[in-house]
Parts: structure tokens; sequence; C-alpha cells
């Protein structure tokens, strides 16, 4: 089932291009993650996806009443706002306490119930974000830099969590991330986005891809080697998705205009 | 010989009306930080208030008209050029100045300007105590509806669009909303005072509060003792009525911040 697509969408941002001609589509059950520079448009798909930003061209089509989780690259709360963990869990929708436990729990965030958003650590506020998104049963989970300000083990549990919850609900997810070894690893499709889409396929295909080592450089193989390590048997997959683009060599769009 | 015969019983009602509608909008103009934006909305009522008397229309549809013109214009300005509080200062002195000159026109008219500037909650009549009732239930009940949408988007827009909220239109929820509340309170507080009503509850309520609903229910109960307490103020010491029931809103906030310090300082030590 396709979640959520995107058909030749180019996005402004206040005169600037952020994105070009992205086709882009998320099924069911795929975990997929968004690699790319700074300023490549990452967090624009996603605000993009969930219809926080609209297309200067192209379409976006969402499944009827989709429920998406999204953790924001950015949050910040105004200290004047009082803001408790299980107040924040509660919106926009009521959710019962032992939902909310529960995804704290899950997240790692069990204790925090009662604390103050405002007085959480960069590590508890993520898994307090991710809790918040686990919850209402979304079918689609967007997380940018979700992992940001958590430590080694916090980001290793978290992967681990969100493969269970793909298991456990089929949702798909989308992840951008700079975190590149760990979340190509973690993921069955990567695209390669600068402004557009670079290349995409398989973590292991996009990795050798010369658009990928065109902005990466050649560096970070030694770091897939966890990857090849642990996966070298599915090689051969994933190169059906492969797309090539002009563009990589140009790596800010608007440059050629 | 009803009740509401009495000045006073009509004051103390109509200051309990616009406390209990300041009160849940106050707690957005201080998360949001629009006080700013509050101002140019309450001073362009002075505009309107000229316009409605060259017009003959009522008061409190012209501060009503005018101060939703100016919400929608000065939110669709805000952010584009200009710095925001450049451009809603810029709106809210000119909407200001642009009142009182228009009212200088009124030759025929007797304007009771200080009036309109600063309220003159004891001559609030008994039709004045329905409008600003029903003002004030109104925006009560829009800002209960959209409670958790408003907050979600005050939050985060991005948070309220990935649950299917638009938090531009919980913006104009806000805006129509403090529309109501300034064309209500014009007539109790005045165009000046209005954005400190609806400012100093809140704050006063938030080192009492640890979750959004109990800081509007605080706010609400601060901007009620605020304007009971100013009103009486205000018949004791025979001072003006609306900068009493301002004045008891701060004392209550220096209280409430001084509480909040004191106790800080004593659970250290503890």
């Amino acid at each position: 089932m396709t979640l959520v697509e995107l058909k030749g969408v180019d996005v402004r941002l206040a005169g600037h291009r952020a994105l070009q001609g992205v086709d882009f589509a998320m099924q069911a059950g795929e975990i997929v993650t968004v690699v790319g520079p700074n300023g490549s448009g990452k967090s624009t798909l996603a605000r993009t996806l969930i219809g926080a930003v609209k297309p200067t061209a192209g379409r976006v089509t969402r499944a009827p009443g989709l429920r998406i989780g999204y953790v924001p690259q950015k949050l910040q709360i105004d200290a004047t706002l009082p803001m408790p963990v299980r107040r924040f869990l509660d919106l926009p929708n009521r959710v019962s306490s032992a939902a909310a436990q529960d995804a704290l729990i899950q997240a790692g965030a069990g204790d925090l119930g009662n604390r103050p958003m405002t007085g959480l650590s960069g590590g508890q506020f993520q898994r307090v974000l991710l809790a918040r998104a686990l919850l209402n049963d979304p079918q689609l989970l967007i997380l940018d830099e979700a992992t940001q300000g958590l430590d080694q083990p916090g980001a290793a549990a978290f992967y681990r969590r969100i493969e269970q919850v793909r298991q456990d609900t089929g949702c798909g997810i989308l992840m951008v991330s700079h975190d590149l070894h760990v979340v190509m690893a973690a993921s069955d499709r990567v695209i390669c986005l600068n402004g557009h889409v670079c290349c995409q396929g398989a973590p292991s295909h996009v990795a050798s891809a010369p658009e990928y080592r065109a902005l990466f450089g050649t560096g970070t193989q030694g770091a897939l080697a966890l990857y090849q390590h642990q996966h070298s048997h599915s090689h051969d997959g994933g190169h059906d998705h492969h797309h090539h683009h002009d563009g990589c060599s140009h790596t800010h769009p608007e440059a050629a205009e | 010989m009803s009740f509401l015969d009495d000045f006073l019983v009509r004051a103390a009602l109509a200051g309990l009306g616009v406390a209990l509608a300041t009160a849940p909008l106050g707690c957005f103009v201080v998360w949001r930080r629009m006080a700013y934006f509050g101002d140019a909305t309450a001073h362009a009522a002075i505009l309107g208030v000229a316009l409605a008397l060259t017009f003959e229309v009522s008061i409190f549809a012209g501060a009503l008209s005018v101060a939703l013109l100016m919400a929608l214009v000065s939110a669709g300005l805000s952010g584009r050029t200009h710095a925001s509080d450049t451009l809603l200062g810029v709106l809210a002195h000119t909407a200001l100045a642009a009142g009182l000159v228009a009212a200088s026109f009124l030759s025929g008219v007797r304007i009771d300007l200080m009036g309109y500037l600063f309220g003159d909650i004891l001559a609030v009549s008994r039709a004045d105590l329905g409008v600003i009732w029903a003002g004030a239930a109104l925006v009560a009940l829009l800002i209960g509806w959209r409670w958790s949408a408003l907050l979600t988007s005050t939050l985060n827009p991005d948070l309220a669009y990935a649950a299917g909220i638009n938090p531009e239109r919980e913006r104009r929820v806000l805006m129509v909303a403090l529309a109501i509340v300034v064309a209500v309170a014009l007539k109790v507080v005045g165009a000046l005072l209005i954005v400190s009503m609806l400012i100093i509850p809140a704050a006063a309520a938030r080192p009492l509060s640890n979750g959004p609903e109990r800081m509007a229910i605080l706010a609400a109960l601060a901007g009620s003792i605020a304007a009971l307490g100013g009103l009486w103020g205000a018949w004791t010491f025979d001072t003006p009525t609306g900068p009493t029931i301002v004045c008891t809103a701060a004392v209550l906030f220096a209280l409430a911040t001084l509480g909040e310090r004191v106790a800080a300082l004593t659970t250290r030590r503890g």
C-alpha cells in the first residue's frame, strides 16, 4: 500500500529552490533513509510529506486518513508554556494512561512522565518525542534526525525499537539522518538527496554509487563495512530502484540558474 | 429595583466577564509571544470607534471590525520584509494615532476619548453587560472548542500539520477571538490597557502552573481577583478604575513571581 507519493515536486523556500523534480513514494512496511549533505532538502522533504510545506509544482498524494507520527528536527518549547511530558503525549489526541506509559517505557523514558518538557536533557527530550510519535497507531513514521542527543547505546536501542515497530505494526518509516552508516544499515532503501534525488536503492548499492561518493567521498566506505559484514548476502537486490540523474556534480540546483 | 440597577454590580459583572474571556486567550498571547500583536489589534479599536461614530453604527461593531481587519492585515504582513515587532509597532501606533486624528474630526459629536483609551467600567449599561458576556462566552467557547488543536499548533506548527491540523487556521481562530475580546473589553479597561488584561493574569499564573489547563484556570482566577479588587480599590481610593484593575493584576503578578523565587530558595537550602 502506498502511504504517500510525491510526483515531480518542486519546493521553493524564501526564493531558494529547496527541492526540484522529486519523485518519491513510501510503501507500508518499509524503512527508508534519506541522506544528503547540509542544505540538501532532507528536512524539507520530510516537511513536504507531512503537509507543512506546499510544493510550488508537482503533486503530493497521501493515503486517505493517513496517520503520521512525526519527530521534528527541532522543537523549541517556550518556557512560558508549562508542559509536563504526560500532557505532551496527549497532544492533540488524549491517550490512555496505560498507552502513554507503555510508549514512554518503549522509548526508554518510563520515569519521565511527570517532568516538565523544558527540564529534559537533549537525549530525554528525543525519547519523549519518539514516544509521542509512536502513539495513536501511526501508519507512517517520519523521523527527522531522531537520534540527535542520544548516546550510542540509546541510538542503538532506538534503531532496534524502530525495527520492532515495523515488525509489530507494519508501518512505513522514513528517517532523515546524518548518521550515515548506522542508519543505512538499518534501512531497506536509501535515498540520496541533494535538492533532487541523486540516487536511490538498497544501502549497499547507494554506498557504491558514484553520485553518493561525489557527495560524501569514499571515506564512509569503511563505516559501511558494518553493513556489508552483516548483510553481505543481499548485494544483488535493490538495483531496480536505481535512477540516474545527471546532477550530483552541480551540488546546488539553483547555482545552475 | 433589580440587582442589575446598581452600577457597581454591573461593573463587577463586566470585569468578571472580561477576566474570563481574557484568561485563556491571554495564555496563548503569552505562549505565542503575541503581545505586540495584541497591542496592534487593540489600538486599532480606537480607529474603529472613530469610524463608528462617523458612520453612526454601533461602537462595538466598529471596534470589532477594525480590530479584526488589523489582526488579519498584520498577520498577513508579518515576517515578509520587516521584523515582526517593527511592523507591528508601526501598525499599532499608526492605528492609535490615526484613530485619535479621526476622532478630532468629529466636531459635532462629543467623544469621551479617555473612556475609550482607559475604559469606563462604572458606566457599563445593561446592554453593554449583555454584549460583554455574550462576547466573553463566545471567546471561551471558541478557545475551548479549539483548545487541543491550538495548543498543538502553538507548541510546534509541524507537529500540528503531521496530526492533520492546519496551524494557519488555528491562528485565524485566535485572531477572531482577540478581536472579539478587544471589542468587548474596550468599555472595561480601554484600548491602551486591554493587552495588560491578557498578559498579566496569564503571567501571574505561570509560576503556579504545571500544565496549560491549570495556567488558564489560574489566569481566570487572577483576572477575576484583579477586576474585583481593582473595582474596590478605585471605589475606596477614588482612582480611575481601568488602571486600578491593571495595577491590582500587576500586584498579583509580583506576588506570584516573588513566591516562586522564595520557594526556589527554600528548596535549594532544604
